[in-house]
């Protein structure tokens, strides 16, 4: 029987923040916040250090995205794995690799979290499951198969969490990966994160099929959409299919619709003959950071003090991570055959 | 007579040959509307048309497949890897089915495989690769590597025109940086020649692409400074591999120093070391000598990148021990 709720019950009800499902302490939801400003910070320094030429290369910058990988990382355990393509800075702060080896290692330096030898597409951290940090479009995507079957055979309950672009979804191993996953009932969870470009390319004019998501259709595997632009519902998309994975080891395929707000690269316009500069100014007003700030200081989760205390610790830990990454040494000349055998 | 870079001469020849013949067109990631990661083929979309120059979906196994699949039917594709590290991801079409095809069915296959290749511009291991001694080791596929502008517009020209499968490997690290001389009438460089960029009689240098600049620089610094005489051959093409002027370059030296920028194991620089130990073994005053990048994958540290790659010192320090053998 359906109950009935008073008014008073009612009122009580509707005020409860969209959150109230998800057991997330004001503590979580605010450390939410600060990894998202995090990433943002640290990445509009590598911008200025890219102008300087400390950093050189490819670089990726996530601005924009930071609501999809914080929240989805935010969903998993320590023991769970981790991959990313080339867009790896957000990722690796967001699974707590320390600033100071990712600046180091955009930096060149043998210091770095991968001794200087990758640069910004080779982010990694053994400790933290953090796997990379990978060049090739779609090359890593089976490799997150290989984890999830590696654990499952082993008998651990660790789940791997898969990040790509939606441009990825388009080589043919990305399908011959969820075939794989679906048929031997891999612990995996796909995060494609949709930001409607491949480089230059909009999702329209290279996707026969839009609603990326609905290509795990073919495989009968678990999908849906979120708005990425929103930690909350990034951190509830993903739990949901992580305690999938984790207690019936059955995969899924989620589409996270963001958008970046930087060019491709850092070699790239910000806008070009491919997209407009009004849309980047509408999609920006979006924006995860202020959107989840102003959320939380309504619902009196963060008061204004805080916010600026946090601005000002995480500028603190930028600046600690280039003097450092400035500092450290190169990667000595012999280190260089080092590590090419075990 | 244009004054042209290295990419304005690959686009020269391309568009050249679109012009043409209208069974060619392009293909490749973001090379319409974007005009093509390293701008090769800026304004040719506004040009020739999208059904002439196609933006394709990420996925180079399907880029590359299609093209055969083309070419069969008539076309005459033109297709660009955005870097030649992802022609990894095709692999299968180019070996397999792109190489076979002529021996197998006696039908042809005129594609050409554009590949920005090389290191030097900091790109770490996925985005360095100069992988063109995979391919050689595969009957059935023809291998341009031009140099300088006037032979990048000749040689795409003489690749578009060619009814085999062709893999033009453009170097990155000149598209900017190497200007030249570049007619503007119809001419192509006949795939298979080598040309000698410098002559000389005390030692040759054996080379092509990237290095055949450094190597330039180096023979004529030690031509001030040594008063030495470097023949510096640029192979131009390795699939035909000119053997004639090869063994004839080193007839004349007797002494020989093969460069490249690939890593040194397996590499062109053992095929070409080879030839000439087995054919030009009684003209040689010294053993053969082979620098080329270090076999390791391409670090992305600048430091480390310099110490990896060849380089002008690099090639001086080996050229004098070889004068001194
Ligand atoms: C196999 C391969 N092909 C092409 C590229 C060049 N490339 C790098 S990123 C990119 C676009 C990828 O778009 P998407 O997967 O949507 O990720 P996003 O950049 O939007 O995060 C391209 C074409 C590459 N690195 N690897
Ligand atoms: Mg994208």
């Amino acid at each position: 029987m359906a109950t009935v709720l008073s008014m008073k019950e009612k009122t009580k009800e509707a005020r409860k923040p969209r959150w109230s499902d998800l057991g997330l302490s004001s503590a979580r939801l605010v450390d939410f916040y600060k990894r998202m400003l995090l990433i943002r910070r640290f990445e509009e320094r590598a911008a200025q250090e890219y102008g300087k030429s400390k950093i050189g290369g490819f670089c990726h910058l996530y601005i924009g995205q930071e609501a999809v990988g914080v929240g989805a990382i935010e969903a998993l355990r320590e023991d769970d794995y981790i991959f990313s393509a080339y867009r790896d800075h957000g990722h690796a702060l967001a699974r707590g690799m320390d600033p100071k080896g990712i600046m180091a290692e955009l930096f060149g330096k043998v210091t770095g979290c991968s001794k200087g030898m990758g640069g910004s597409m080779h982010m990694f951290d053994a400790s933290k499951n953090f796997m990379g940090g990978y060049g090739i479009v779609g090359g890593h995507v089976p490799l997150a198969a290989g984890t999830a079957f590696g654990t499952k055979y082993l008998g651990k309950d660790s789940v791997t969490l898969c990040f790509f672009g939606e441009a990825a979804a388009n080589q043919g191993v990305f399908h011959e990966t969820l075939n794989l996953a679906a048929l031997w009932k891999l612990p995996v969870v796909f995060v494609c994160e949709n930001n409607r470009y491949g480089m230059g390319t909009a999702v329209e004019r290279a996707h026969a099929v839009w609603d990326i998501y609905q290509k795990a259709s073919a495989y009968d595997m678990a999908r849906g959409w979120f708005d990425g632009m929103d930690v909350i519902e990034s951190y509830r998309a993903v739990k949901e299919a992580v305690d999938r994975a984790r207690t019936s080891s059955e995969p899924t395929m989620l589409e996270a619709r963001t958008y970046r707000f930087r060019g491709h690269s850092m070699s790239d316009p910000i806008h070009g003959h491919y997209r407009t500069k009004e849309e980047v100014e509408e999609q920006k007003k979006s924006d995860p950071i202020p959107r989840f700030a102003e959320e939380l200081l309504r619902g009196g989760i963060l008061t204004q003090t805080a916010v600026d205390d946090m601005e000002a610790e995480i500028k603190a830990v930028v600046n600690e991570a280039v003097e450092f990454a400035d500092q450290s040494p190169e990667p000595p000349a012999e280190f260089l055959h080092e590590n090419v055998y075990v | 007579m244009a004054f042209l870079t290295y990419i304005e001469a690959i686009s020269k020849g391309m568009w050249e040959e679109m012009e043409r013949d209208s069974s060619v067109f392009l293909l490749g990631e973001d090379i319409g509307e974007f005009g093509g990661a390293f701008k090769a083929t800026q304004g040719f979309l506004q040009h020739f048309g999208e059904d002439r120059v196609i933006d394709t979906v990420l996925a180079e196994s399907a880029i590359l497949g299609a093209s055969v699949g083309a070419a069969l039917a008539g076309m005459k594709p033109v297709a660009e890897m955005q870097f030649s590290d992802f022609v990894t991801c095709g692999f299968n079409q180019l070996v397999n089915n792109a190489a076979t095809t002529h021996y197998r069915w006696n039908i042809p296959v005129p594609m050409v495989v554009r590949l920005p290749s090389g290191a030097g511009i900091h790109g770490g291991p996925f985005h360095s690769r100069n992988p063109e001694a995979w391919f050689f080791h595969q009957p059935g596929l023809k291998i341009v590597v031009p140099s300088t502008p006037y032979d990048a517009k000749g040689l795409i020209k003489a690749a578009i025109r060619d009814p085999n499968p062709v893999l033009y490997f453009e170097h990155k690290r000149l598209y900017r940086h190497v200007k030249g001389e570049v007619p503007d009438d119809d001419y192509v460089v006949e795939i298979g020649k080598a040309d000698v960029k410098r002559e000389g009689t005390d030692i040759s240098v054996i080379t092509y692409g990237g290095t055949t600049h450094q190597t330039l620089e180096a023979a004529e610094l030690l031509r001030q400074e040594n008063d030495m005489s470097v023949e510096v051959l640029d192979l131009r093409s390795l699939v035909p591999l000119d053997k004639d002027a090869i063994l004839s370059s080193v007839r004349k030296t007797g002494k020989v120093l093969i460069v490249h920028e690939d890593n040194l194991t397996g590499g062109i620089g053992a095929e070409v070391a080879a030839l000439i130990a087995e054919f030009a073994f009684q003209n040689l005053d010294a053993p053969i000598k082979r620098l080329a990048a270090l076999d390791t994958p391409t670090p992305y540290s600048p430091t480390s990148e310099e110490f990896f790659l060849p380089n002008k010192e690099k090639i001086v320090n080996a050229l004098k021990e070889l004068a001194r053998y």
